[in-house]
């Protein structure tokens, strides 16, 4: 019969990636079904209750405590996992000054270390984000919300208050920005050039920026807005200001707007705002066709489109045919970034190929009941994250979908992104071809590589490392989505 | 351009200046790439105690 | 309408501007008119004989018989029980006193004199260390030590000081940080250099040879001898900032072995109080925690303007001493008072912060905020009366006394 423990520990905080790892390390070890380390807020405390792991002890919580919550086979076991949870709790780590980084325990005494201070980045758990992110505000700062979990009405009323104070908020769930070359949380390392990005998705800055790089361009900077910006109750006010600065910028020439397709009046309004600019816009509503565009803009259906338009490239190029080995078969998608399974059902919609998804795009399936058909998984969305890392922090949270796959033999075809730059795996394609197993009894793999050969993970290797283990690389997510949908005998 | 614009533009005029309020990694990045950042090592203001979280807010400033 | 920010900055102007001079010692009854018979001024909040600590009862019972007001101990504490004496707090009458901090009629106090505002505080003169009354001593011993510094110390004291025109104490502290003093548990330096200061008008005012030589020893054999002086200095710099609305300043911290209590610019008098904390720390040999009191006396004054824990950094001698770490993270008990303090001291600066000045001014909003708590360097005494120090260490003020204090000043503010 399993057993249930739980500890809390009062006005305790830890970094929540330093949690997750521990949760992982306790989860792993023998006796033990399930483990987390969560900070006692409602949105965690749901977590830790679906999974089966939050007592009473960890009920009674508060949100600034530190709940220690496991199930395990036994008593013993459990026993034995809680203390070695525990002690890597309490393991001393490196003290992060004798980093050499300035570290301070309040925003405003951050920026009294720091006077020209100008933009925050917030990442505390979301139930805090927005009363920080005001902090920021009021001392005069930009502000980064990476975390998620924010009610949509805070978002939108912590926006307006900003906008007030001419201060622009990116996020919340803002994955990725780059600003004056800065890479602002999972980044890539791409030049520094004349292509203003503004993305409400944190993968699909990164696709881009990084086919603008490989393409020979550089970037001026990349502003995400986060998810709901274009949403009617926020209104796109982080994109209509985005808009102005890169309309104002000097180094800014051209400019790529990146979303899911917006409500009509929202669209209307953005694009009304597109017109009145002198510089030409790429807009990729990714999957929307028939948008009445100003002239001097032009439309994209997908990332890779949008990358190329923007600098110029209006050729397609031919993509290498894969092999028809996997004709008549299932193409199953497991994706890390939800804008690349977004993308890749919008491949395959257009190809005339069903898909089914758990994030379905206008057109596809969800997955409930749905059989014998193509399926494209966000394996970063909340259903599979609860109490666990991203996939893109933590690829090997992949592993299983993966083996599930191989061992299917309806699948004919697996299709897969790789992730690479600041905050991601040190080596993407080392792990992913680690679980694989051998080629020759396998359904096809074909993988995307995002990043550059700047990135700490360089591009070329991660590639040549794929190839050698017998993965077709394409050049970009929708690429790699065509030839699925060509291997399969479709036509793209 | 009145001052709100120039608070807008100031941010893309120059590298960052960044204060990172959470995840210690993304500081050690911005760091290692050579962006000025002060790191904050955060916890729930109050001890995660709402009331007194909420009285602080009133009196800021 | 002033910020809380502004009226802040305005009470941490006040604490920096201020000038103490150690000017005379007096004795009580002239010092604090107030200060009639049976009446003992004790450390910390007010607290009633029923809640009195074991040292803190040894302590009045005593004092009454210094004073004359009981026969015999068993008599005093009989008496106390009775409410035949007055206790207050020593700050209620511009008083600090170390650990129990007796305060009567007859003691002379050492007199601090701040020049820039005209105010004046007092301490008693610190007994060395040992079988003393701070820590609960009250045996023939210790009352003849005390009769001897009413009747000699004290008043040779008063005339040396007086025949220099007083000491000024702002640049003596200033070198004590850079000699290894933060003015709590390390004050060997500055003693030191008071007694350099004073010996020759000690000499040249002294009444015969054999006590000016005892005297000296006195002095010279008590490494904490300052100690009561920066307590004092500590007071008169703060007592300038205790009224100003609007202020979320600390204004003083002090413990009787019960509570510990804080007093706030912007609530004025009003103590916000919380059980004291036991500390922590490094015990002398033959004992351990279980024979600790809990954590007793105003010194806490001297944190509460930038000294003693907060200059940690100045002393990393004392970080082994008190149990709290390797010397090298001396500088991170000064960082991390940096983070709940309004501003830092340019007159009181440590060598190895790069001549950082020490961080002044404990904002409440900040400490329950962080939840970071002042941190204080104490001598831990045994619970027993009369024992004596069994130890040092630090530790934390309570982070109830700054929530309560929080809710006061946001009615005060009508903003609750």
């Amino acid at each position: 019969m399993s057993v249930i423990v739980n500890e809390v520990r009062g006005a305790t905080y830890f970094d929540s990636i330093v949690l997750m790892r521990i949760s992982r390390q306790v989860a792993a070890m023998a006796g033990v079904e399930e483990a987390g380390l969560m900070l006692g807020t409602p949105a965690n405390k749901d977590i830790l209750r679906d999974a089966g792991i939050l007592g009473p002890d960890g009920e009674a919580a508060e949100a600034g405590d530190l709940i220690l919550a496991l199930r395990a086979k036994d008593t013993a076991a459990a026993a034995t996992a809680m203390a070695v949870a525990k002690r890597l709790l309490d393991a001393p780590r490196e003290s992060i000054a004798s980093s050499g980084l300035s570290v301070t325990r309040t925003i405003r005494n951050a920026v009294r270390e720091m006077p020209d201070a100008n933009l925050a980045l917030i990442s505390v758990p979301g139930h805090f984000a927005v009363a920080e992110a005001r902090k920021a505000l009021a001392l005069g700062l930009h502000v980064m919300i990476f975390s998620d979990n924010v009610p949509l009405a805070e978002e939108a009323a912590v926006k307006r208050e900003a906008q007030a104070r001419g201060l622009l908020v990116m996020g919340p769930d803002c994955g990725t920005a780059i600003i004056g070359g800065a890479p602002l949380a999972f980044a890539n390392v791409v030049p520094r050039g004349d292509v203003g990005v503004i993305g409400a998705s944190g993968t699909g800055i990164q696709e881009v920026t990084c086919l603008i790089a490989r393409g020979g361009r550089g970037i001026s900077h990349a502003i995400g807005t986060g998810g709901r910006d274009l949403r009617a109750e926020v209104g796109a006010i982080t994109t209509l200001m985005a808009i102005d600065m890169l309309d104002a910028d000097p180094a800014t020439r051209d400019v790529v707007l990146i979303s899911k397709p917006p409500e009509a009046a929202v669209a209307r309004r953005v694009l009304a705002r597109v017109a009145q600019s002198r510089k030409p816009f790429t807009i990729c509503f990714l999957g929307a066709a028939d948008l009445a565009l100003p002239a001097n803009a032009r439309a994209a259906a997908t990332l890779r489109t949008a990358a190329d338009a923007s600098i110029g490239r209006t050729h397609a190029r031919a993509p290498a045919s894969p092999p028809h080995a996997a004709r008549g078969k299932l193409v199953r998608g497991l994706f890390a970034g939800g804008t690349f399974c977004s993308e890749a059902q919008i491949v395959f919609a257009q190809a005339g190929l069903a898909a089914a998804s758990n994030v379905p795009v206008p057109g596809a399936r969800a997955l409930a009941g749905a059989r014998d058909v193509h399926v494209m998984l966000d394996l970063g969305d909340d259903e599979f994250t609860r109490g666990r890392p991203h996939p893109m922090i933590e690829p090997a949270v992949r592993d299983r979908p993966i083996a599930a796959a191989l061992a299917d033999p309806a699948v004919g075809v697996i299709l897969l992104d790789v992730v690479l730059g600041f905050g991601a795996h040190h080596d993407p394609a080392g792990q992913l071809v680690g679980v694989l197993g051998k080629r020759d009894s396998r359904p096809l793999i074909i993988a995307s590589v995002t990043g550059t050969d700047a990135d700490p993970q360089p591009r070329s290797a991660q590639v040549q490392t794929l190839v050698d283990a017998g993965v077709i690389v394409a050049d970009s997510n929708a690429e790699a989505a065509e030839l699925a949908v060509t291997a399969v005998g479709g036509a793209p | 351009m009145d001052a709100r614009d120039a608070k807008s533009q100031d941010l893309l005029a120059a590298a960052p200046r960044v204060v990172n309020v959470g995840l210690e990694m993304f500081a050690s990045t911005l760091a290692a790439q050579g962006t000025r950042v002060v790191h904050v090592q955060w916890s729930p203001p109050a001890g995660g105690d709402a009331r007194l979280a909420g009285l602080l807010d009133r009196l800021r400033g | 309408m002033k910020s809380i920010d502004e009226a802040n900055q305005d009470a941490l102007a006040r604490m920096l501007a201020g000038e103490p001079h150690l000017v005379d010692v007096v004795p009580a009854a002239q010092a604090i008119p107030a200060l009639t018979d049976r009446m003992i001024l004790h450390a910390g909040p007010p607290i009633g004989w029923e809640r009195m600590c074991g040292p803190l009862r040894g302590a009045v019972q005593g004092i009454a018989v210094f004073e004359g007001w009981a026969a015999d101990l068993g008599d005093a504490a009989a008496k106390a029980a009775a409410g035949a004496f007055a206790f207050a707090p020593n700050h209620h009458f511009g008083a600090v006193g170390p650990m129990t901090g007796m305060t009567t009629k007859s003691q002379p106090l050492l007199v601090v004199e701040n020049k820039t505002h005209g105010n004046r505080a007092y301490c008693a003169i610190n007994e060395g260390l040992g079988k003393v009354m701070r820590f609960g001593g009250n045996d023939a011993e210790v009352l003849d030590r005390l009769r001897w510094i009413a009747r000699v110390l004290g008043p040779a004291l008063g005339r040396a000081l007086r025949a220099v025109g007083g000491v000024a104490l702002k640049p003596l502290i200033a070198r004590g940080l850079t000699m290894g003093d933060e003015m709590h548990q390390r004050n060997v330096a500055c003693s030191s250099l008071l007694l350099r200061q004073l010996a020759p008008a000690l000499a040249r005012t002294a009444q015969n040879a054999d006590e000016l030589a005892a005297c000296l020893d006195f002095i010279g054999r008590n490494d904490q001898f300052f100690l009561n002086v920066a307590m004092a200095m500590g007071k008169a710099l703060t007592d300038p900032a205790c009224d100003i609305a609007g202020s979320t300043v600390v204004t003083a911290m002090s413990r009787n072995g019960t509570d510990f209590g804080i007093r706030v610019a912007g609530t004025g008098e009003r103590w916000f109080t919380a059980p004291v904390e036991m500390p922590v720390g490094l015990y002398f040999p033959g004992f351990s925690e279980k024979d600790a009191n809990p954590d007793m006396g105003d010194s806490a004054i001297v944190e509460t303007v930038g000294l003693g824990g907060f200059a940690m950094a100045a002393a990393p001698a004392v970080v082994g001493y008190v149990g709290a770490g390797r010397p090298s993270q001396a500088a991170a008990f000064t960082r991390d008072m940096g983070e709940i303090v309004v501003g830092h001291n340019p007159a009181w600066t440590i060598p190895a912060m790069d001549f950082a000045g020490v961080p002044t001014g404990i904002d409440i909003r900040l400490v329950v905020e962080t939840g970071v708590a002042p941190t204080i360097n104490t001598g831990i005494a045994h619970r027993e009366p009369g024992v004596g120090q069994v130890g040092a260490g630090v530790v934390k003020a309570p982070l109830k006394c700054f929530e309560e204090a929080l809710v006061a000043f946001a009615e005060t503010m009508g903003t609750a």
